[in-house]
């Protein structure tokens, strides 16, 4: 789960992390209020659920209340696109008006998981900022790594190791020690799946500062921190990813027009892998769970036929255990509830698959049973472009 | 042969009197599994099915003399449940449960690797050698007794293409569901060493999917150790690049985690990727010669 940079510094303030003074506004109005309460100068930071803002106009200086009103006006209700937000970019609704601060070094550090090894691992680069990535990729050297034990936990000699292989000295090494420990601490506490701090900055009277912060948590951990479900913000999110959510869906909204619906998420990928290989778009990536339930199946097909960009439906269960003529049932039943006429290609396996597939023959439905994976794709496929045809036709003629 | 499991093992359900637990015990054991206890704290003393129910693993071990567990305790539960079937020293933990939290697992697979206990999962669907013993919630009817062994991440798509390899004419000798979780118990490698060392297997399946660096890791290995031909599928070739935690992921990773990356390094190692999820068991046939 993602939460904006300002709920993230909350958090990390509680943790005695340093951070610039600042507060989070929804008007233009309430920015510039801000503004004048810090001084007039300020750094004016939109608040999206992804990275990359700085390079998309997303954070900028102003130096008097009014300049930070316009600049608040004009990022208000725009998209923001950030190599992270993908190309239809992500609604402003929330901006961080900021104290500036005279930044010194600008330093990298976070932690998070490493799967090869298993562990948390903490990470810090004395190249920290905007281009960090690409440090990471053209000097690797750059990247200190150092794996925690999950006996001991993260101890201080090596956070004091990190500290120096940042190049800190003297009073700076022993605030960031502190910095990291406390960043652990926050980690295990709040079950993060990520803390990220980029840029950690030196200022030029030599304070450490978090002047950017992300934190992620780890979702499997929910049902542990019910304060989490508030901070959630449902305007970063497609409104039928929140629905999908809402009865536990993974559900990712694509350009095609073929809806998409398969239990599991690596049945799931491999579907639209097939389905654009026969030259299908899928217009969604839809994982109903390995053990899908005839509830789920129905919801998670109103939720396809919700989205109007959809003009076909293939539906790939690979239940094994799961009865198919319930699976067969669920389809129907928010398929005619919903006065579906669309083309549907059904592929079921599990048991009672003659049973299922009769239930979906005499349904009234525009569908059709396949019995193998490439061979549905392709009649999904061809009654799209079939419909299409037809829909020429009756044009014409009309 | 097979690998971990076959119709001797005796196994121990943890959570055996929950909806799924039960449900999936009578699954097991409908397919041939000896189903030799359970565990319910507090349920202690009584029978589900005629399968005595114990409160704690240490007795349920001493008292039915089973060495692998499976487990379908709920998340907050889950991690302890490793632990404390691991303090009981069975030989195998398969844990089905999914959702269980990162923070939980760390603690509990380092517990796990330092002891002589092996772990499956969490979030799989679980080990089979077929017509001997299903320890999981995979579909047993799919399977045919054979020669190739399945490793794969995913759990549905394995059922796929096990079904292909099962049409194909090729039967299984293990098919191993590792799991999709970031922290995970046994992976690709630990699994690829034992179809490696297995007589009866005399080729290998492996189904990866994008993120992390696990099917890079299995690729080096497997050019430098295996003995036996490999086919793989990699799922997610079309997947957009889509949502992405921070930087870290991008660091940690090093530029790995892509389809592509995926396939070249499978490729460059001599294995067989299928260019296709139709062709998996196409694939298979390949790398044994046999297209």
């Amino acid at each position: 789960m993602n939460i904006h940079e300002y709920q993230a510094k909350e958090i990390l303030n509680g943790y005695d992390v340093p951070v610039p003074r600042g507060r989070v506004a929804v008007t233009a109005d309430q920015v510039e209020r801000k503004a004048k309460m810090l001084g007039g100068r300020c750094v004016v930071k939109a608040q999206i659920y992804a990275g990359g803002r700085g390079k998309a106009g997303g954070v900028q200086v102003a130096y008097h209340p009014e300049q930070a009103h316009e600049i608040a006006k004009e990022m208000f209700g725009k998209r923001l696109v950030t190599p992270q937000t993908g190309p239809e970019g992500l609604k402003v609704r929330r901006i961080l008006v900021e104290e500036t601060v005279e930044v010194g070094r600008e330093y990298y550090l976070s932690i998070a998981l490493d799967r090869q090894s298993s562990r948390y691992c903490l990470i810090g680069s004395a190249a920290g900022g905007v281009n960090i990535e690409e440090v990471a990729a053209s000097s690797p050297e750059k990247i200190h790594k150092l794996l925690i034990d999950p006996y001991t936990g993260l101890r201080s000699y090596q956070a004091r190791k990190l500290a120096h292989a940042l190049g800190l000295e003297g009073g700076v090494a022993e605030d960031c020690v502190q910095l990291i420990l406390n960043l652990y601490r926050c980690c295990l506490d709040k079950d993060c799946s990520l803390i990220e701090i980029n840029p950690l900055v030196v200022t030029k009277a030599g304070w450490l500062l978090a002047l950017d912060a992300k934190i992620n948590f780890d979702d499997n951990a929910l049902f542990r921190h019910w304060e989490y479900h508030e901070m959630q913000d449902y305007s970063q999110m497609e409104p039928l990813e929140i629905s999908a959510a809402k009865f536990d869906l993974a559900y990712i909204k694509l350009d095609g027009n073929i809806g998409c619906m398969v239990n599991g998420a690596g049945l799931a990928m491999a579907t639209l892998d097939v389905l654009k290989e026969k030259g299908g778009e899928p217009a969604n990536f839809l994982d109903v769970g390995g053990g899908a339930t005839r509830e789920k199946v129905a919801e998670a097909f109103r939720i396809i036929l919700q989205d109007s960009d959809v003009k076909a439906v293939f539906v790939n269960i690979f239940g094994g255990i799961m009865r198919c003529d319930v699976i067969a049932q669920g389809i129907i039943e928010a398929a005619s509830d919903s006065h579906c006429d669309l083309p549907i290609v059904v592929r079921m396996d599990g048991s009672q698959v003659a049973e299922g597939k009769a239930l979906l023959e005499q349904s009234g439905l525009n569908v059709q049973c396949a019995d193998f994976l490439g061979d549905g794709a392709e009649k999904i496929v061809t009654m799209l472009q079939q419909a299409a045809t037809d829909a020429a036709q009756g044009q014409e003629r009309g | 042969m097979a690998i971990l499991i076959n119709q001797e093992t005796r196994v121990i359900v943890q959570g055996i009197t929950g909806k799924t637990g039960l449900f999936h015990t009578r699954e097991c054991r409908a397919y041939g599994t000896r189903i030799v206890g359970g565990v319910t704290p507090g349920k202690g003393g009584i029978h589900v099915e005629g399968i005595p129910v114990f409160d704690t693993m240490e007795e349920a071990v001493r008292v039915t003399g089973g060495t692998v567990s499976m487990i379908f305790v709920p998340p907050p539960g889950a991690a302890d449940a490793v632990l404390e079937a691991c303090d009981a020293g069975v030989e195998l933990v398969v844990c089905i449960t999914e959702g269980v939290p990162v923070k939980d697992m760390v603690l509990a697979r380092q517990v796990v690797a330092d002891s002589k206990t092996l772990l499956i999962g969490p979030n799989c669907p679980g080990l089979i050698t077929p017509g001997q013993c299903k320890i999981g919630i995979m579909p047993g009817y799919i399977h045919k007794p054979g020669k190739i062994g399945v490793v794969s991440r995913s759990g549905t798509l394995t059922y796929e293409a096990v079904k292909q390899l099962t049409d194909a004419g090729l039967g299984q000798s293990t098919c191993v569901g590792i799991g999709g979780d970031p922290i995970i118990g046994m992976k690709f490698i630990d699994v690829l060493e034992r179809f490696n060392a297995d007589p009866d297997t005399e080729g290998v399946l492996m189904i990866g999917e994008i993120g992390g660096s696990a099917e890079e890791e299995a690729a080096a290995w497997i050019q430098q150790n295996m003995k036996k031909p490999v086919a793989a599928f990699i799922a997610g070739v079309t997947a957009p690049p889509g949502k992405r935690m921070g930087h870290a992921g991008a660091i940690i990773s090093g530029g790995k985690g892509r389809a592509e990356d995926k396939i070249a390094a499978l490729t460059q190692c001599g294995v067989c990727v299928a260019s296709s999820p139709t062709r998996m068991g196409v694939a298979m046939l390949e790398a044994l010669g046999r297209a």
